[in-house]
């Protein structure tokens, strides 16, 4: 039950770009089409799982028991740093057509607030689910990992797909662009308030 | 511009970096870390003289911690010279944005004397009524005996008032000071033994 | 005077927030009020400067291939001393950035600003951008800041001006994004007309 509650608060009330802020860059340069808002989001999804599982074991074995949580921001970016360039070089060699697809998203990803956003965020048991205020399990702490993305995902291909209405629209020209994807924004950002009364 | 990338170089300037990196952040952290202990002490006794009688000890060095139903709370005795006029509980739930710390105080008699909210991530305008300086919510628990009040809100069946359009932060609040109650009731069993 | 075209370039011509539109998710996270704004833009850039400065210094000893690992490596070293000093010395401001300190780390604003100018240029130039677009980025925010907390809570730097709450929606998500989008027409405007 306390997992429904994760994934529910985690992709809709909490939704990681309309409500956290995490994410931003990319949302606004990358989602003008359904396409690569899917490329991206895949991309995504795939290095914040990882990187939330050896962040979140990081955290657990090594810097808490050490004494040097303040080593926590320097840690986790090299972690990410890492991971991404592994995850580029593992897809390249196993599936050229996948490299090829999510190829230019990867370098953008280990930039990508998210990423170690949810990574801090699960560290550091900020967020809020249930009624316990324990720090979370690897079990949990995946779950969120993933229901973000899949928030994530959501947000960047509904607003895909009004930046292609917006694109071929007439908007006011000093809108053109960043402006009016922004203004686009906070209404979607609005409208995923309304899930507020869910949990 | 840059030195050759030979395997030698790479290693030796990515280690000395790292090397020197960390001594930065030890060195700052061994600055910082009295003022930062310092900080946090004075925001828990800031928020416990906000909840108990007037005390002339240091509670924060006398903290106990007691569990209950899974919670761990932090229990500060206030005192006056030798006697206890009150204990200042500091318990956490989960509100509506995030995990909200409160600190309830209650004084030898088993009465609140006061609740106060440390830290939240309430909604502004709505759940953020809990603070204090906000709304009369907060204040209501004042003089409240939980023996005989009920500690849930109007809607659950309870005696509490709840902010208007702020269920969930007045329902986690409440949660929260009936958890500090039970805590309270496990204090004076013990101090009874 | 070329060095101070340094500074006013990262405040007008090259504005972080409002002409190269980086940082965004501090920039929406951070400014629910001026004070908040200002605190978060003042930290950037106490980063941004304190990262061009070290990385202009020995980007001649670093390797091409170890560039962006060495680079992080010292932008996140300066960011976590920041985040000490604010957790020791201003407490509350530190709780209400929370999460958004570590993160300037991944701002790109600060990786950019390395790449692109630092370790190409003297280390006093470099500290002159650094102030430059950090105070860019400060203006953009606390403007942001003051708007969102005009319109949402009725004050102005934590002045009260109208009872009660204003707009609310402002001091959430949606007026974040609304507010920023119309500010970067203002924006464009003004600097339009003076070209």
């Amino acid at each position: 039950m306390e997992y429904v509650i994760i994934i529910i608060s985690a992709v809709f009330v909490n939704n990681i770009i309309l409500a956290q802020f995490l994410g931003i860059c990319p949302f606004l340069g990358v989602s003008n089409k359904v396409s690569t808002a899917l490329g991206m989001s895949g991309a995504v999804t795939f290095v914040i799982t990882l990187s939330t599982i050896i962040t979140y074991l990081l955290q657990i074995y090594v810097l808490v028991p050490l004494g040097i949580g303040f080593m926590q921001t320097v840690s986790f970016i090299l972690v990410i740093a890492a991971l991404v360039q592994m995850v580029e070089i593992i897809i390249k060699k196993i599936s050229p057509s996948l490299y090829q697809a999510l190829g230019i998203f990867l370098p953008l990803i280990s930039t990508n607030c998210a990423v170690l956003g949810i990574a801090l965020l699960v560290a550091n048991n900020e967020f809020n689910f249930g009624d316990t205020s324990h720090m979370l399990n690897l079990g949990q702490a995946v779950v969120y990992a993933v229901a973000s993305c899949i928030g994530y995902a959501i947000a960047m291909i509904l607003f895909a797909g009004i930046r292609e209405q917006l694109a071929i629209n007439s908007v006011p020209k000093s809108f053109k662009g960043v402006p009016i994807a922004l203004v686009s924004a906070g209404i979607l950002a609005l409208a995923f308030m309304g899930f507020a009364g869910l949990v | 511009m840059a030195r050759k990338s030979s395997f030698t170089n790479m290693v030796l300037v990515l280690t000395s970096i790292c090397l020197i990196c960390s001594a930065i952040m030890g060195f700052v952290y061994s600055v910082t870390a009295e003022p930062i202990r310092l900080a946090e002490v004075a925001e828990i006794d800031n928020a416990i003289s906000a909840v108990v009688p007037e005390f002339d000890n240091a509670p924060s060095s006398e903290v106990t911690s007691i569990e209950n139903e899974g919670r761990i709370s932090e229990v500060y005795p206030a005192k006056m010279g030798e006697k206890i006029v009150g204990y200042a509980i500091k318990t956490t739930v989960s509100g509506f944005g995030g995990p909200m710390q409160i600190m309830v105080g209650f004084t030898s008699d088993g009465t609140i004397y006061n609740t106060s909210v440390i830290s939240h991530s309430e909604t502004p305008g709505l759940g953020n009524k809990v603070e204090t300086k906000k709304s009369p919510f907060s204040a209501q628990f004042k003089g409240m005996d939980p023996k005989i009040t009920k500690m849930s809100v109007k809607k659950d069946g309870g005696d509490i008032d709840a902010i208007t359009a702020s269920t969930i932060s007045s329902r986690a609040y409440t949660k929260g000071v009936d958890n500090a109650c039970k805590i309270f009731v496990k204090i004076q069993e013990q101090s009874q033994e | 005077m070329e060095k101070l075209k340094l500074i006013t370039r990262g405040i007008v011509k090259d504005n972080p927030t409002f002409v190269l539109l980086l940082g965004m998710c501090p920039t929406l996270a951070t400014t629910t009020s001026a004070v908040n704004g200002m605190a978060m833009g003042l930290a950037t850039m106490c980063v941004l400067i304190l990262s061009n400065v070290f990385i202009s210094a020995v980007s001649k000893i670093i390797p091409d291939k170890v560039r962006i690992p060495s680079y992080i490596v010292i932008i996140a070293t300066f960011v976590t001393v920041v985040q000490l000093v604010m957790q020791a010395y201003v407490p509350s401001l530190y709780k209400t950035l929370g999460l958004f300190i570590p993160l300037i780390v991944v701002n790109c604003i600060v990786l950019g600003r390395a790449e692109a100018f630092a370790s190409k240029n003297s280390v006093i130039d470099s500290a002159l951008d650094g102030i430059g677009i950090g105070l860019g980025f400060t203006i953009a925010l606390t403007i942001l800041g003051c708007v969102r907390e005009l319109l949402g809570s009725g004050s102005f730097f934590g002045i009260k001006l109208i009872e009660g709450d204003g707009m609310l929606a402002f001091v959430l998500a949606p007026g974040a994004f609304i507010a920023l989008g119309y500010l970067i027409v203002i924006f464009k405007k003004l600097t339009a007309k003076k070209a």
